[in-house]
Parts: structure tokens; C-alpha cells; sequence
């Protein structure tokens, strides 16, 4: 991806000497030249088109500010309710991400979803310990909801 | 009338981040450990300030015609900082063994740590 974005500017800077102006508007049109061309291209790249994955990190970027969202509206109804129900608790989740800054992006996106908070992670990378505010009836949903998260992260990643 | 729009917005956005921080602090007093506490902690105060520096940077750029792009640069470091201080902190209180509530009906982290002290 960063080797496809670097290609990309370079193409375009190729543009503006060619055109020997150099004002932003040059640069943009360069920019979409060079777009073009690397599309083109692509099946010579060992890694998808990098639009792909900048649409993937859009969506990431999304799912954080709309679970961030819910989180919040979760946790109010939990401290505004008269008689305090939580029935907190720890759980253990194996992970299939690897890479350190996977499990980084992983462990922020659960710590901002509603009522889970990461606790600990194995020394093997493997297992997320994750304390829940209401473990009852919630682990069901919860390992779904992860499944979407790891299925984002996985997208950005390959 | 845009002016008006964007008034209604900014008092709306500045409204909402205090009362998601007066629920935050609501919820560290009414919460009984420290691991719930911390829930209420690092998410709605999160929201909250994210909420009332987007409204003063709205506020600005509609009274002053200002775009202060330092507050949008505090929002996401906000935003990516404050998770990881909420998980930190109920890491080393997990690890020098503060007690949870009596309502805790799960503990897998300690039966992990039990099989990894019998191992030794």
C-alpha cells in the first residue's frame, strides 16, 4: 500500500515537471493520471490496489465513531437505571490476528464497544482477556460483533 | 440561516459532552469496583470531551471564521489515547489483586494464571 501511494505521487510530480507548472491543480490532475495508470497496472503489484484498502481503513474509522456512539448510549442506560443490575466478569477470546498492530487497533475497538473493556493479552498474542459489564447473556452477541471487527482489521491488512 | 444551523449544532454537540461527563462521574460514584468505574471512564468521558472541542472548533469557525485545526488534532489524539489508559489502568489494578464486586460470576484470567503458576 505505502509502496503504491509513494509510486503515485511520483507519477504525479513526473506530471507537473512534464507540464512544467507547478501548482496544486497540476498535482491533482497527476495524481489522477497516476491513479489510472497504477489500475491499470495492478496484477504487477503483490498487493491489492490501494484504493481498496484505504476504503477499508474508511470503514474502520466508521465502525470506531458509530460503536463509540453506542457504547456510550449502553453505559447511560446502565448508570441512569435505578437499581444497579451489572453482573461484571471476565472472559477469555481467542484472536486469529497476529500482527502487533492488529491486535493494538483490535484491543481499542472492543475497549470502545458497549461494555467490554480489554484487560490483559496472553504473552502468545492469542487470547484477549476481556472484562464485560454484563456477561449473562451478552457473550453470544459480543463474539459476533468481534467477528465483524476482525473481519474489518482483516480487510486493511491483506 | 446557516449561521442559525450551525449555532443549534454547536449548542447541541457542547450540551451533550457535559452531560456525557456528568454521566461519566455519575457513574464512577455509583458504580461498586473499580473495573466498572472504569468502563463509564473511558468511554463516555471520551465522547464528552470529543464532543465539546468539536463544538468550540464549530464555534469558532462560525463566529471567527477560524478553522483551528489544533482541536481536531486534540480529538484523535483523545480519541486513540484515552482507551489505553482505561486498559492500563485495570491491567495493574488486575495485578496487584484489588478485589472485583461480589456480583463477578466469571474469572477466566485467573484460571489462566493459575495454569501458568502450576506449570512453572
Amino acid at each position: 500500500m505505502a509502496f503504491q501511494l509513494l509510486l503515485n505521487f511520483l507519477i504525479s510530480f513526473i506530471w507537473m515537471f512534464l507540464k512544467s507548472s507547478f501548482a496544486p491543480d497540476t498535482f491533482l490532475i497527476g495524481y489522477i493520471i497516476g491513479l489510472l495508470l497504477i489500475f491499470v497496472t495492478r496484477r504487477f503489484f503483490p498487493t491489492k490496489f490501494y484504493l481498496i484498502q484505504l476504503l477499508a481503513i474508511l470503514k474502520l474509522l466508521w465502525i470506531f465513531i458509530k460503536e463509540l456512539i453506542i457504547a456510550n448510549v449502553a453505559v447511560l442506560k446502565i448508570i441512569l437505571q435505578p437499581k444497579l443490575a451489572v453482573t461484571p466478569g471476565i472472559f477469555a477470546m481467542k484472536t486469529v490476528l497476529t500482527k502487533d498492530w492488529e491486535i493494538t487497533v483490535l484491543c481499542n475497538l472492543i475497549t470502545l464497544t458497549p461494555g467490554t473493556l480489554v484487560l490483559d493479552i496472553s504473552e502468545d498474542n492469542s487470547t484477549l482477556y476481556i472484562h464485560a459489564m454484563d456477561i449473562s447473556d451478552k457473550e453470544a452477541t459480543i463474539t459476533s460483533i468481534r467477528n465483524s471487527f476482525e473481519k474489518a482489521i482483516l480487510e486493511v491488512s491483506n | 440561516m446557516i449561521t442559525t444551523i450551525i449555532s443549534i449544532i454547536t449548542a447541541v454537540l457542547i450540551f451533550a459532552g457535559a452531560l456525557l461527563t456528568l454521566v461519566a462521574s455519575i457513574g464512577v460514584l455509583r458504580l461498586p469496583d473499580v473495573y466498572t468505574r472504569s468502563h463509564a471512564a473511558s468511554k463516555s468521558a471520551t465522547l464528552g470531551i470529543m464532543f465539546i472541542l468539536l463544538g468550540a472548533c464549530l464555534y469558532f469557525f462560525q463566529k471567527e471564521g477560524i478553522f483551528n485545526s489544533r482541536l481536531i488534532l486534540a480529538i484523535a489524539f483523545i480519541f486513540l489515547t484515552s482507551p489505553v489508559a482505561g486498559q492500563l489502568i485495570i491491567r495493574s489494578a488486575y495485578n496487584r489483586n484489588i478485589p472485583m464486586t461480589d456480583m463477578t460470576i466469571r474469572d477466566d484470567l485467573k484460571t489462566a494464571k493459575m495454569k501458568s503458576t502450576d506449570l512453572e
